[in-house]
């Protein structure tokens, strides 16, 4: 019992993380029906911002504070990551709508490949250790420890996400976002600025991305150029498993793959953990294309 | 919703003050971007120290002079006549993804729905024989100019590679090409086919020519297992569970120690002979039957012309298939599943035909993998790999036998160029190692051409199927990935 939900409380603060980049995959898929391989490798990068970002504040600015450091950090890694997704999506995705439908997986891929690579060129390609920070841990019951660390990683996520959900639901900003995913040519119609739409969709999956790079670096305490790729598959499969262009699915889907994956590695074995997680992709996308909170497509002739 | 094309603005007559301030802004902002970009990615450089620690070591000037050529280039860009914002634009992207130009324009001039002039026709018709003819001489040429020694790089690493993607490319351009399935998992077949023949060569000691049409034919029931459960879905969806079914192998192969040795791999894989006279330096060896000097290039000659024979092989089938009713069944599958139903086609075996045809293929050029290198372990078989055949029959004009080979030769070639650079130590310091912007500029460059040319290095098509004469019909035509 003691195992199980100190398992339950690791797998909750996985799956926020999952669930932070999920969101990125939901939303530019139902917006442009486009998978943005180059996402996880956005996150990765935020992560690395967030690194050197909370470097400079600490040994050169000598900032003693660490809360302050924290939300510094947290801003200017969002910022940063928005900025840098806006650019992607103007150089490498924006040139391509309209294009028949593999041009701009094929690009996406392409920037993948070119990020990771890109931080391994300036950054070097060895893990990158994190300054210690300290760490206190909470002793619920018995051997179940709860670690502060997992309390902000799962309070942030909670107190963005509600954020979030009311940026898209009650802001104009939001309705003009659901309705480039209804019908992008019937909203430039009724005058709304389809393009900006769409970047402002990236800004926004990106920042969500960096807040997870944030929690990534901070739980983890260590980041390599290679990380986003296995992270950013799990998120896709977080999101295909919720339902593709549902909101709520992203985090549901990438609560349960955080679960899963924990317990997966607790019961049985690490080896396969990650095979786990992709087979749980496949059997959802043949078995339940539509995911658990999703739409079903409707095939027009 | 198209793009917006900055190319296609009317021509201002010439430069001028009214024209200056907008430029200066518009450079300005694109170098404030860059900068912030840059920031703090590129200007700190976070490296570990003796203590494991993770120092900050400064590089702002880099960042600095980024925000300058940034400034600098979109300012001449903006300054420029209409009709030179185009060279702009290229000569950017090749000083940014270094990939041929020339080769694109050259295959830009060969695009359209006009009816062909007959030097067009011509060239169609005679550039594939005289691409073989060149091919099937070149390690004669090689071996001619640069002798045994010096000919071995070149035979071997850009030969006898290039030859491997250009049949990976053909394999997979019955799947992607002709039947407009997404597969973003095709390295699985290649590990398959590597495996197969490992496994098979070193416990049984089997020969090649056993193994090889094993392999294949493993890979291809690997295919069936595969694309079975897979036959609903369709475009990006099918193209990510490949992509997982390709993930899920190679970590099978990682974790399966007993049988896969793990990540140390399958070594000991015995060398290709030559019809059973191996390529030593003993007295029976090759060599000496053949009253020759032993040198190690004749068995590199020999690979050539077996993964030649292979690839051609690929390339003879499904030129062939193409006319058949399985081939036409294929293409209107990629056109229009919806009408292939309607009009009785069985669409599950077409779609599983396709996806086992393409593995046996894989498997085959898998096998040839094994052999050449004499080891196997899972670090060749990454989702990398996948991308890489992919982009390759994407960048070829899927469909396009010819493209697919042009593509391939650029792909790999430029790339395995890029180790020859080292005169560039002498303009950067000796820190400078080429090589590790090769994949970098890899993906930079698949972007680019994306952009360019989202339909491939020829993107004209000639139907299989026509009543009179067959005209050729442009890309933007044609409809594919639909799943």
């Amino acid at each position: 019992m003691d195992n199980f939900l100190q398992q339950l409380i690791n797998g909750l603060t996985l799956g926020s993380i999952y669930g932070l980049i999920a969101i990125g995959y939901t939303m530019v898929f139902g917006i442009i029906g486009m998978v943005n391989f180059a996402h996880g490798d956005v996150f990765m990068l935020s992560a690395f911002i967030a690194l050197i970002l909370f470097m400079i504040l600490t040994q050169i600015l000598h900032l003693g504070s660490l809360p302050i450091a924290f939300v510094v950090v947290l801003v200017g890694a969002m910022a940063l990551t928005a900025l840098w997704n806006w650019a992607i999506e103007r150089l490498a995705y924006r040139p391509l709508r309209g294009s028949f439908r593999l041009a701009p997986l094929i690009s996406a891929i392409g920037m993948s490949i070119f990020l990771s690579n890109f931080v391994q060129v300036v950054q070097g390609p060895r893990n990158k250790p994190a300054p210690q920070l300290p760490n206190h841990v909470f002793n619920i019951s018995g051997d179940v420890t709860l670690s502060v660390r997992q309390i902000l990683i799962v309070i942030v996520t909670v107190v963005l996400l509600a954020g979030f959900w009311y940026l898209v639901k009650f802001t104009s900003l939001g309705r003009a976002q659901r309705a480039c995913e209804q019908d992008r040519k019937m909203a430039a119609l009724l005058g709304i600025d389809v393009d900006a739409t769409i970047s402002i969709t990236f800004v926004i999956g990106a920042a969500l991305a960096a807040v997870a790079g944030v929690m990534f670096v901070i739980y983890y305490g260590v980041v390599n150029f290679s990380d986003g790729f296995v992270p950013g598959v799990k998120a896709f499969t977080a999101a295909v498993l919720g339902g593709i262009g549902s909101l709520p699915g992203a985090v549901l889907g990438g609560l349960l793959i955080g679960l899963i994956e924990v317990f997966w590695s607790s019961y049985f074995t690490t080896d396969y953990k990650d095979v786990a997680a992709f087979m749980i992709l496949a059997i959802t996308l043949i078995f339940m294309p539509s995911g658990i909170l999703g739409r079903p497509e409707v095939e027009k002739v | 919703m198209s793009a917006p094309s900055q190319t296609s603005e009317i021509a201002a007559p010439a430069a001028t003050a009214a024209q200056f301030v907008p430029a200066l802004r518009t450079a300005a902002a694109a170098a404030l971007v860059a900068f912030c970009l840059a920031f703090p990615i590129i200007t700190y450089h976070a490296e570990s120290n003796v203590n494991n620690e993770l120092v900050l070591i400064g590089r702002w000037p880099l960042a600095f002079g980024i925000a300058a050529i940034v400034f600098a280039f979109v300012f001449l860009r903006q300054m420029a006549r209409a009709d030179w914002r185009i060279w702009f634009d290229r000569v950017g992207s090749i000083a940014a993804g270094g990939m041929g130009g020339a080769l694109v324009q050259a295959a830009r001039e060969g695009e359209g729905t006009a009816p062909p002039s007959a030097a067009r026709v011509a060239f169609g018709r005679y550039i594939g024989p005289f691409m073989l003819g060149l091919v099937i001489l070149f390690p004669l040429i090689a071996l001619g100019l640069l002798g045994p020694g010096g000919s071995l790089k070149w035979i071997n690493n850009y030969g006898v590679q290039i030859l491997i993607y250009v049949m990976l490319g053909w394999g997979l351009n019955i799947v992607v090409g002709l039947a407009g399935l997404l597969d973003l998992g095709y390295v699985a077949f290649y590990a398959v086919g590597a495996y197969s023949y490992a496994l098979l060569s070193t416990t049984f000691g089997l020969s090649f020519w056993i193994c090889l049409p094993l392999a294949g034919l493993l890979a291809a029931m690997w295919g069936v297992i595969l694309g079975f459960p897979v036959l609903r879905l369709r475009g990006d969806y099918l193209a990510i569970v490949t992509l997982a079914f390709g993930e899920i192998i190679r970590m099978v192969l990682i974790n399966w120690v007993d049988l896969t040795n793990g990540y140390a791999g399958i070594s000991g894989i015995p060398h290709v002979s030559f019809f059973g006279i191996p390529f030593t330096d003993d007295d029976d060896g090759f060599a000496a039957i053949f009253h020759l000097p032993y040198t190690p290039i004749y068995r590199t000659i020999f690979l050539f012309y077996l993964i030649l024979a292979l690839a051609l092989l690929t390339n003879f089938v499904t030129v062939r298939l193409r006319r058949l009713p399985i081939g036409r069944a294929w293409e209107a599958l990629r056109e229009d599943e919806i009408a292939c139903r309607s009009l009785g086609i069985n669409t599950t075996t077409t779609k599983l035909t396709a996806f086992s045809l393409g593995a046996m293929f894989g498997g085959f050029a898998g096998s040839f993998f094994a052999v050449r290198q004499g080891f196997v372990s899972p670090e060749s078989f990454t989702f990398i790999e996948s991308a890489t055949i992919l982009a390759i029959v994407v960048l070829g004009g899927m469909g396009s036998q010819l493209g697919v080979a042009i593509a391939a030769a650029a792909m790999i070639g430029i790339p395995e160029l890029m180790r020859e650079l080292d005169w560039m130590k002498r303009i950067f310091g000796e820190d400078f190692d080429p090589t590790q912007y090769r994949m970098l500029l890899f993906g930079a460059a698949m972007v680019i051409m994306m952009i360019w040319k989202p339909r491939g290095l020829v993107s004209t098509r000639l139907p299989s199927v026509f009543l009179k004469e067959q005209k050729a019909v442009s890309g933007d035509l044609v409809k594919e990935g639909h799943g």
